[in-house]
């Protein structure tokens, strides 16, 4: 069992978690998800919002299962390997507040990490400013570890308290057979879904929960981070989460070639705009608030999963901010940005440093 | 005498961040990092190793590690 137990922890076992991670999301985009979003944690929570009501964004507007199944594998490998250690009371309003601000970042950009990383293997050069942008932002985020930024110890608590965020998954996954979506349709019951765009295009949601699920498990197994890899690799010189990142990028390249999906260039790609300075912006947002609460967006997922209350605050924190970025105008479009996207991205930062100067304190 | 370095409750980067001032700090000898989750354990592992250290031991203990490195 150890060694089994250990074998995704590994160099090759996290290349072959990235790399797999990389074919499923190239395929998932062939499958009928959105153009080089055939993973993207934040576009995917954000849909998650619009389809309870959070924003009404008519075009992204779909219960994602890709992410239910994150939550939900992260739980199933976290009992099989005894690693499901409920753990909650580190700083979670900051962790809240991170949240927001990771997502408004994120959407000013128009994906996460992932996404940054699929829009490259996609030939996408718009994502070149935003991976820029997020090593930037973990960057001042390690000068702020370095200083002794931390949010503080957790506390041990029951299991069912690390069972909320699964269980509410699994509750959106039943609340999805309840209320399908019927064609034409904008609405399903208590759900919402878009009738046309990004929200309209999803793969079948057997083959999402299944390709979530998979992705989930071993993305718990691995502790696979795309802001770990850039922190760990500016922090410390490694480059073990890295490769697993760089296997993501080169595998869904491969497939992307394979399956037609590689179209080099900046105009007119999919679900991007090209206002280079805030694509950068936006990730230096995002990168320095994932990097802030320790983990980027589908990170915080698997924590989630194996009982890190505070892990669950913060996905939380991610799904009202796309409430905030599309109520309040700040999330972008082809077009460009929000009338107020600017805006919250320099509140953003100036939230996050004040966090980040404030909360500091030795540990003795 | 070992030395202790208590990171229970702390969630990675800071218990690899401790380990490792605290190697730079004594250059030479044995340290006892006490970490809650595996993820952390495997950190701290790796970070060791990587400055030449040596896991002497590995031990489960309230529901976390206690790991011994040496050099």
């Amino acid at each position: 069992m150890g060694r089994l137990k250990n074998i995704f922890a590994t160099r090759w076992g996290i290349i072959g978690v990235g790399g797999l991670i990389g074919v499923l999301a190239a395929l998932l985009q062939k499958l009928g998800n959105p153009g080089n979003m055939g993973i993207c944690v934040a576009c995917f929570e954000r849909d998650i919002a619009g389809a309870i009501g959070i924003h009404r964004a008519a075009v992204v507007q779909y219960m994602r299962p890709e992410i239910i199944g994150f939550v939900l594998g992260s739980l199933v490998a976290a009992y099989i390997f005894k690693e499901f250690r409920p753990r909650t009371g580190s700083a979670p309003i900051v962790r809240f507040v991170l949240g927001v601000f990771a997502m408004i970042g994120s959407l000013v950009f128009l994906g996460c990490p992932w996404r940054a990383m699929l829009r490259l293997a996609a030939g996408d050069g718009n994502a070149i400013f935003a991976l820029l942008g997020l090593i930037g932002g973990i960057w001042i985020g390690t000068l702020f570890l370095k200083g002794g930024y931390n949010l503080g110890r957790v506390q041990k608590t029951y299991a069912s308290a690390g069972w909320l965020l699964p269980l509410t998954m699994l509750g959106f996954l039943i609340l999805m057979l309840i209320f399908p979506h019927i064609e034409g349709q904008g609405k399903s019951g208590v759900l919402f879904y878009s009738l046309k765009g990004p929200g309209a295009m999803h793969a079948h949601l057997i083959i999402s929960l299944a390709a979530g699920l998979a992705i989930g498990f071993i993305a718990q197994r691995s502790r696979f981070c795309t802001m770990g890899a850039f922190r760990d690799l500016i922090l410390f010189r490694q480059v073990h989460l890295l490769s697993g990142v760089i296997a993501l990028v080169a595998c869904a390249f491969i497939v992307n070639l394979i399956v037609g999906q590689f179209h080099p260039g900046f105009a007119r790609q999919p679900v991007a705009h090209t206002m280079q300075i805030w694509n950068f912006g936006g990730m230096v947002l995002s990168g320095l608030a994932f990097s802030l609460a320790g983990g980027c967006p589908g990170r915080q997922l698997f924590l989630a999963g194996e009982g890190d209350g505070d892990a669950a605050i913060f996905v939380l924190g991610m799904i009202v901010g796309a409430g905030f970025a599309h109520n309040f105008g700040l999330a972008s479009s082809p077009k460009g940005v929000g009338p107020h996207g600017i805006a919250a991205v320099i509140i953003g930062l100036t939230v996050c440093l004040f966090i980040g100067f404030t909360m500091r304190k030795r540990i003795s | 005498m070992s030395i202790i370095v208590d990171a229970g409750g702390l969630s990675c980067p800071q218990p690899v961040l401790m380990t490792l001032d605290k190697i730079k700090e004594i250059q030479k000898g044995e340290i006892i990092v006490k970490v809650d989750t595996d993820t952390s354990k495997e950190n701290v592992s790796r970070a060791a190793k990587s400055q030449g250290w040596e896991i002497a031991d590995i031990q489960e203990k309230e529901g976390g590690y206690q790991i011994t490195i040496k050099k």
